[in-house]
């Protein structure tokens, strides 16, 4: 999500691509069908980044139509340009050309949800004040259509002042061609009239635009009349004078907050057109609302709630199993097949113990990564996570928070990046930060290849009526992740981010079917990530370790007794033996004594906190550390990973991994912050080092007690 | 009577918003202002968020601000 990257994959055959002359502006509510109908314009040619000094994504792609090219440029879904949250300030400025590297559009494309037109057209309204050529997407008219809602096309555009509106499918892609058609002449579209549903304020405000000149368009001098652009306000008083401002103010808005004023004069409109354009505006839509209201009924919910996360757990664990042990055979067999090759020299290991047990030992989690961001962005899709905030504010008002932190912890069981960035919803700044704090807690995607990997070693495979048992302890371990995040933000809501009680307000979407390349495109960019990451910082890390756990070399090791793999059953001792030589006066090993005493009360031995510390940037590593030092370690080549963990041991003899060490390492696991990546956005997320130091060496700290107690007490019992 | 004060299924007519809470003027940029109907949708566990519908459109709001909404209730729920 941080870095920018371009995927340029042609999907309409071979054809001349032009170059995007101007940019157009892709505006909408949430859950309108905005992003379904930015794939269908631009394909896969897009690209990802985030506006500059803000945290809100950037999603740019080039439209081809017959003549022409634009660049499309995918703004966050709101529902006012009131400038409340970041998101609503970032689309009025993009919109307007006031963000750097952006070129102000020259036109919008304002998308609007055939079946909330009322929420819809407020937007409409207000963004008709920016004086850009417009055309309106009305999206799912074949939803509206099913719902028994019918929409006069002629009479809404007549309503909005001859602002083309076109109804279509997203989905279906149904009337997608005569908006493309339109689209093409989309600078010739002349700029939309006075909006119709406050004349007042708009011919106003454009009188004293003119009288301004060139600096000031009709929209500055709203936003600086309706207080919701703060550098604009002062500057109007100053050059009109206060009290011309103030009486001004008087006579539209009265002694009434202006926003509110606003909402009560453009509503009004709307509904009058409402009943002129619907054929009938039914109080609640039919289908979908049912369910909604059958599912989000108290006790139904909750269950419904538990279900779906168990399910989740289940197939995470379940589904990815044959893909995982084919991804696992084929990188074993490679490695075998490469010393086989090439005989055993420096170069051979290499490549089979470093290059294909590191990298391969965290390439293997890459089905059950897909699976769990498949359903997580089906739940988003579904609209199912915004229900999951009204089901749990209460939960979450007992820790000091409101539903609206639910989203955000509940995506960080993706990734915790995504998720804080997803905290800027939340309009109280103490809300927010505390949410920022929980998130990393929840068991995001790459801590399950440790867990996946610790589980399937030391877990028995058996079933517990339909549960599995090892698909039990991981969600256990979701919910330590859980109860750490709520811990913690209880902690700090009640102490340092003390605050008045938080409101929770939200829009919430009903059930509707997930758009399959919606989702696909989405699954597509997060295996992308993921195997970016495998490819760059995990091979450097696997490779960093070989190296430093290969050299420097033993004397004693001779190839002569290596090069019989298939024999070494024969003498299985004498060899480790002399692998474990070599791994102990290796540089790895030397580090790994070194750090040793720290995490020896834990019941770590060096090679796990050699691992542990590795993964300090990024937690996924450890498992590719233990992969390259265990393969090197070890000559059992054909022993995967896990069974490795099982037999090794303490100088001593006795097993390293024992139960209570493996239960403390998992808690160690579900909270420690081991996250370059987390501690970078909460750095840029909360303008300051103090939140993200605060929050490594909190989780580290626990997580260390945690293990260190678990670890004592075990072994005592 | 306030929007607080439906039952599950109610409908009733917005009369008059107090706008000094700025949680209630989310909500009337979100479309609840006067002479709407809305439909009290659901209701959580304990009482509190409640869910109104109106024109099509499902908002969550807790009681404190549903207590500024002076409302007329026009048909009972189950």
């Amino acid at each position: 999500m941080i870095e920018s990257t371009e995927v340029k994959i042609p999907v309409s055959g071979i054809g001349i691509r032009r170059k995007a002359r101007a940019s157009i502006a892709l505006i909408g509510n949430p859950n309108a069908g905005k992003s379904t109908l930015f794939n269908r314009l631009t394909g896969l040619r897009q690209t990802t980044g985030n506006f500059p000094g803000v945290t809100v994504e950037k999603h740019i792609g080039t439209v081809q139509l017959a003549h022409n090219a634009f660049n499309l440029i995918d703004l966050p879904g709101i529902y006012s340009l009131d400038g409340i949250s970041v998101d609503e300030r970032i689309a009025v400025d993009v919109t307007l050309g006031r963000v750097p590297g952006t070129d102000r559009p020259s036109g919008l494309l304002v998308v609007i949800d055939a079946t909330h037109i009322y929420q819809g057209l407020y937007l409409l309204e207000q963004l008709l004040e920016l004086q850009l050529p417009t055309i309106v997407a009305l999206t799912m008219i074949d939803v509206a259509t099913a719902n028994g809602i019918s929409i006069d096309i002629d009479e809404l555009q007549n309503a909005l002042g001859g602002v083309p509106v076109y109804p279509m499918s997203s989905i279906s892609g149904h009337g997608l061609d005569a908006l493309k058609e339109r689209l093409e002449h989309i600078t010739s579209i002349p700029s939309p009239p006075i909006p119709a549903s406050w004349p007042d304020l708009s011919e106003t405000s454009q009188q004293i635009s003119q009288q301004l000149g060139p600096d000031w368009q009709r929209i500055d001098v709203i936003q600086a009349l309706l207080q919701t652009h703060p550098g604009f306000e002062g500057k109007l008083g100053n050059l009109l004078g206060q009290e011309a401002v103030a009486s001004l103010r008087m006579k539209l808005f009265g002694d009434e907050p202006p926003a509110a004023v606003e909402a009560r004069k453009r509503y009004q409109w709307i509904r009058t057109v409402i009943t002129q354009v619907q054929e009938h505006a039914p109080l609640y839509s039919k289908i979908g609302a049912r369910l909604a209201q059958w599912t989000n009924r108290p006790w139904p919910a909750t269950v419904l709630f538990f279900a779906v996360l168990l399910l989740v757990f289940q197939a995470v664990f379940t589904w990815a199993t044959p893909m995982m042990d084919a991804i696992d055979g084929l990188s074993s067999g490679l490695g075998r097949w490469i010393i086989t090759q090439m005989g055993d020299n420096a170069f051979s290991s290499f490549l089979a113990d470093g290059v294909i047990a590191g990298v391969g030992s965290v390439l293997i989690f890459l089905p059950q990564i897909l699976i769990l961001f498949l359903f997580i962005i089906i739940l988003e899709d579904t609209g199912y996570l915004a229900r999951t905030s009204f089901l749990m504010d209460r939960v979450m008002r007992s820790v000091g928070l409101s539903g609206q932190s639910v989203i955000p912890m509940l995506s960080s069981f993706a990734c915790a990046v995504p998720s804080i960035m997803a905290t800027r919803v939340i309009p109280d700044r103490r809300d927010r930060i505390a949410t920022i704090l929980a998130a990393p807690f929840m068991t995001c995607s790459a801590r399950l290849p440790v867990y996946a990997l610790l589980i399937a070693a030391f877990v028995p495979d058996q079933s517990i009526g339909w549960m599995n048992l090892q698909g039990l302890v991981l969600f256990g371990l979701y919910l330590l992740g859980i109860m750490g995040g709520l811990g913690t933000a209880l902690l700090l809501k009640s102490s340092a981010l003390k605050g008045p009680k938080p409101h929770f307000m939200l829009a919430l979407p009903e059930f509707r079917l997930p758009n399959i390349q919606t989702v696909a495109i989405k699954l597509f960019d997060r295996g992308r990530i993921f195997l970016k990451r495998a490819g760059t910082v995990i091979f450097v890390v696997a490779i960093l370790v070989w190296t430093l756990a290969y050299f420097p070399r033993h004397e004693v090791t001779t190839p002569s007794a290596m090069t019989t793999i298939s024999d070494t059953s024969s003498q299985p001792d004498m060899a480790n033996k002399r692998a474990a030589a070599q791994m102990e006066q290796s540089w790895l090993g030397r580090i790994g004594r070194t750090i040793e005493p720290v995490f020896k009360p834990l019941g770590w031995d060096w090679r796990v906190s050699s691992a542990v510390i590795a993964g300090f940037p990024a937690r996924e590593v450890v498992v590719a550390v233990m992969g390259t030092i265990y393969a090197v370690g070890s000559e059992a080549d054909e022993l995967s990973l896990s069974e490795k963990l099982r037999s090794a041991r303490w100088p001593d003899g006795r097993l390293i991994f024992t139960l209570p060490m493996v239960l403390g390492l998992l808690v160690f696991y579900a909270w420690c912050l081991q996250c370059a990546a987390t501690l970078a956005t909460i750095r840029r997320e909360t303008n300051s080092w103090r939140w993200p130091i605060f929050a490594w060496t909190y989780m580290t700290g626990i997580g260390y007690f945690g293990a260190l107690v678990i670890y004592q007490v075990g072994s005592l019992l | 009577m306030t929007l607080a004060d439906l039952a599950r299924g109610d409908t009733a007519k917005l009369d008059k918003i107090d706008t000094r809470d700025p949680g209630v003027i989310r909500l009337m940029i979100l479309g609840m202002v006067e002479d709407i109907t809305v439909r009290m949708e659901n209701i959580a566990i304990g009482g509190d968020p409640l869910e109104v519908g109106f024109f099509g459109s499902s908002v969550s709001l807790r009681k404190e601000q549903a207590r500024h909404f002076k409302v007329t209730r026009i048909t009972a729920g189950d």
